[in-house]
């Protein structure tokens, strides 16, 4: 296997920054915890002081960023690859209203309040919109171009959150649920819930890596791709099934969070190139800097509250995306 | 065929157009004024016309003069002066820019109104005419920064679809995080309005909405002869001797002006700046200009909305909420016909 250029560098580099930040999250926050409360709150249970809980409070959700932040990375990878399209993202593709519907409706019509629940539904409202997104995308002569796929999502997304607010707007008790729901936070997460989570994400990524060599193929278009044995039906629904359930599941217990798929990936794109092999693992590593590095900052610029990450994660993709748009050569209309 | 013949030919199939046109817009026009009146006639209690137009001319008598001068009117006129807003100025981002899509719904304008009014709604707890001002002002931001942005060497309308899709993710994180950060007693209030709905509308407040479309209605009216032109494609409309560039920065001055007043006034009212330019365009066909059509089918859904969301359910459904449930298949319909024709 032919490593890429500054693969170790780059490794090296994203684990120790992502060990920093991981630090920092444990650390950092509206109350600073010096290193001997740190050591006292992770090793000895026995030592009660307030600093010591606080930091016992702050691993659930550490954790959880990591995770869920690798999974949203994985997914952005994966939607990026099947879709060939450099701007996917499950927010951009529609795909965080199809399970944010979903969840609504569970809360109204199902009455149901745990996140075992929300996952299962947020996972099929994530899949059922991201087949008819990309249904609707890839009609037509030029298949699924970026900017008819980005179109596809946008209005889906649209359709979709005038459901989500005639829903909410005869039901006050939804929209006290929801509101918390939508804005996109890691700060709620318990034990629990990383549990429901993992499996999900112990599957998602499986499905990922054992793609990855056959995606690079489908990179080079699909002829290329079945001249070498491909099956690339079967590939891209593998895929796009494990991008959908990592994001899905992700969603489900942190709310939508938008560009963390498309930050990651293009990040390590932009470092080592375009094998898959190298840029799906380390999106995950990737994504879990940028979702615990947005938790943390969100924290700080917030305090003595917080800023939810899915905002700063907004601020921080927002204009990637849209300086993508500008280097872009959309064809124009 | 010889040349008379030809002429003559050319003419009746103009003079069709013509006559098609005519009688699409005074349909539109008897629809809306029959609208109008059902604003006027229906409610808790429902009353007779002549009542409705004697309380109109000043006479008060026991409670219908309250009911229609101080609820029901502001409430139709709030309606009107909106719909002619969204769906003329709609209609000219639609005809400017060829693309159906690139509509302020889509552009993320209207979310830049939003994100204002309801900072001051949530946290400012201000007057309703400061959440005008902010609304007005933040749209007019957000359109600037889109078209700068999206400005490049070239223009390109993918483009700019693309950074508004950008700009709209960003402010919809920000509507979000209002909305958590909101006191739980406030949250009604901003989510009323974010869907957009004529609710407790006054004329004083009106105002503005009415001077603006009164003022902008005209010059996009005027234009709308080079909006034909410049539906052509840019360089079409250069040959032709159109100052292109003058032409279409009046013509989005105005219509931002519209739309952000018209958000500030009713919120963003779901996809009517979206639907009324093609529902009109499917009803005068090609040829003739599609700003007064567009503009009257806009005011006809909005008034029929609104009908149908007091009216139609058990619940009292905001007018946006109705629009929403409409336009969102004609969206994604249009979207897949576009994409079947290759147009995109």
């Amino acid at each position: 296997m032919h490593l890429p250029k500054h693969f170790t560098k780059v490794l090296v580099i994203s684990l120790v920054l992502l060990c920093i930040c991981l630090l920092a999250s444990l650390v950092l926050g509206s109350r600073l915890v010096i290193l001997d409360d740190l050591i006292a709150g992770l090793f000895y249970p026995e030592i009660e002081s307030y600093e010591a809980s606080v930091v016992r409070e702050r691993i659930p959700r550490t954790v959880f960023s990591l995770f869920c932040g690798a999974a949203l990375g994985i997914s952005g990878a994966l939607m990026q690859s099947v879709t060939r399209n450099p701007i996917a993202d499950p927010s951009i593709l529609g795909v965080n209203t199809g399970a944010a519907l979903f969840v609504v409706c569970g809360i109204a019509f199902l009455n149901i309040s745990t996140a075992a629940q929300y996952i299962w539904l947020a996972i099929a409202g994530a899949m059922i919109t991201a087949i008819f997104v990309y249904g609707i995308g890839s009609m037509g002569r030029a298949g699924a171009t970026p900017l008819k796929l980005v179109l596809a999502g946008a209005a889906t997304s649209a359709a979709l959150s005038s459901l989500v607010s005639a829903i909410m707007l005869s039901r006050s008790y939804v929209m006290d649920q929801f509101r918390f729901w939508q804005v996109g936070s890691v700060g709620s997460a318990n034990w629990s819930d990383i549990l429901t989570f993992l499996p999900f994400l112990v599957i998602g990524i499986g499905l990922a890596i054992m793609s990855a060599s056959a995606l690079n193929a489908l990179a080079l278009g699909d002829e290329v791709a079945i001249g070498q044995g491909v099956r690339t039906g079967t590939l891209r629904i593998v895929a796009a099934f494990a991008g959908v359930i990592l994001c899905g599941a992700a969603t489900a217990l942190a709310g939508p969070i938008a560009f963390v798929g498309l930050l990651a990936t293009h990040v390590m794109r932009l470092l080592l190139g375009p094998d898959l092999r190298f840029v799906i693992p380390m999106s995950a590593i990737s994504g879990a800097i940028i979702l615990t590095i947005s938790d943390v900052s969100g924290r700080l610029i917030g305090s003595p509250g917080e800023l939810e990450a899915g905002v700063v994660t907004a601020f921080i993709g927002a204009p990637l995306l849209i300086v993508l748009a500008i280097k872009m050569k959309v064809r124009s209309l | 065929m010889n040349n008379t013949n030809l002429i003559t030919v050319i003419k009746d199939g103009r003079r069709q157009r013509r006559r098609r046109w005519i009688i699409v817009n005074a349909l539109l026009v008897v629809i809306a004024c029959i609208l109008c009146v059902a604003m006027l006639m229906l409610g808790s209690t429902i009353y007779p016309v002549q009542d409705v137009i004697r309380s109109l001319m000043g006479e008060s008598h026991n409670g219908v003069s309250f009911a229609v001068n101080t609820i029901r009117l502001p409430r139709m006129v709030a309606g009107l002066f909106a719909g002619l807003a969204f769906g003329i100025a709609g209609n000219t981002f639609q005809t400017m820019l060829r693309n159906p899509l690139a509509n302020p719904d889509i552009l993320g304008i209207t979310a830049g109104s939003s994100v204002a009014a309801l900072f001051c709604i949530l946290i400012l707890h201000t007057s309703n005419i400061a959440v005008s001002i902010a609304s007005v002002v933040a749209g007019l931001i957000t359109a600037v920064l889109i078209f700068i942005f999206s400005k490049g060497k070239t223009f390109s309308v993918g483009r700019l679809i693309l950074v508004g899709i950008g700009m709209q993710a960003m402010l919809s994180a920000l509507i979000s995080y209002l909305l958590m950060v909101g006191a739980q007693e406030d949250i009604p209030t901003a989510l009323r309005w974010l869907s957009g709905s004529l609710n407790g509308a006054q004329l004083p407040t009106l105002l503005p909405l009415i001077i603006t479309v009164l003022l902008c209605a005209p010059i996009v009216i005027v234009l709308g002869k080079h909006l034909s032109i410049l539906e052509l494609g840019e360089q079409s409309a250069t040959s032709l001797g159109l100052n292109t560039n003058m032409t279409r920065l009046l013509l989005i001055l105005s219509s931002v002006f519209m739309i952000a007043i018209a958000t500030s006034a009713t919120g963003p009212i779901a996809f009517v700046a979206f639907l009324s330019g093609p529902i009109a365009k499917r009803l005068v066909g090609v040829g003739y200009s599609n700003v007064i059509p567009a503009g009257l089918v806009g005011v006809n859904l909005v008034l029929a909305a609104d009908l149908i969301g007091q009216f139609a359910f058990e619940v009292r459904y905001p007018v946006g909420i109705i629009t929403g449930l409409l336009g969102a298949p004609y969206l994604l319909y249009l979207l897949i016909r576009m994409n079947r024709k290759g147009s995109l």
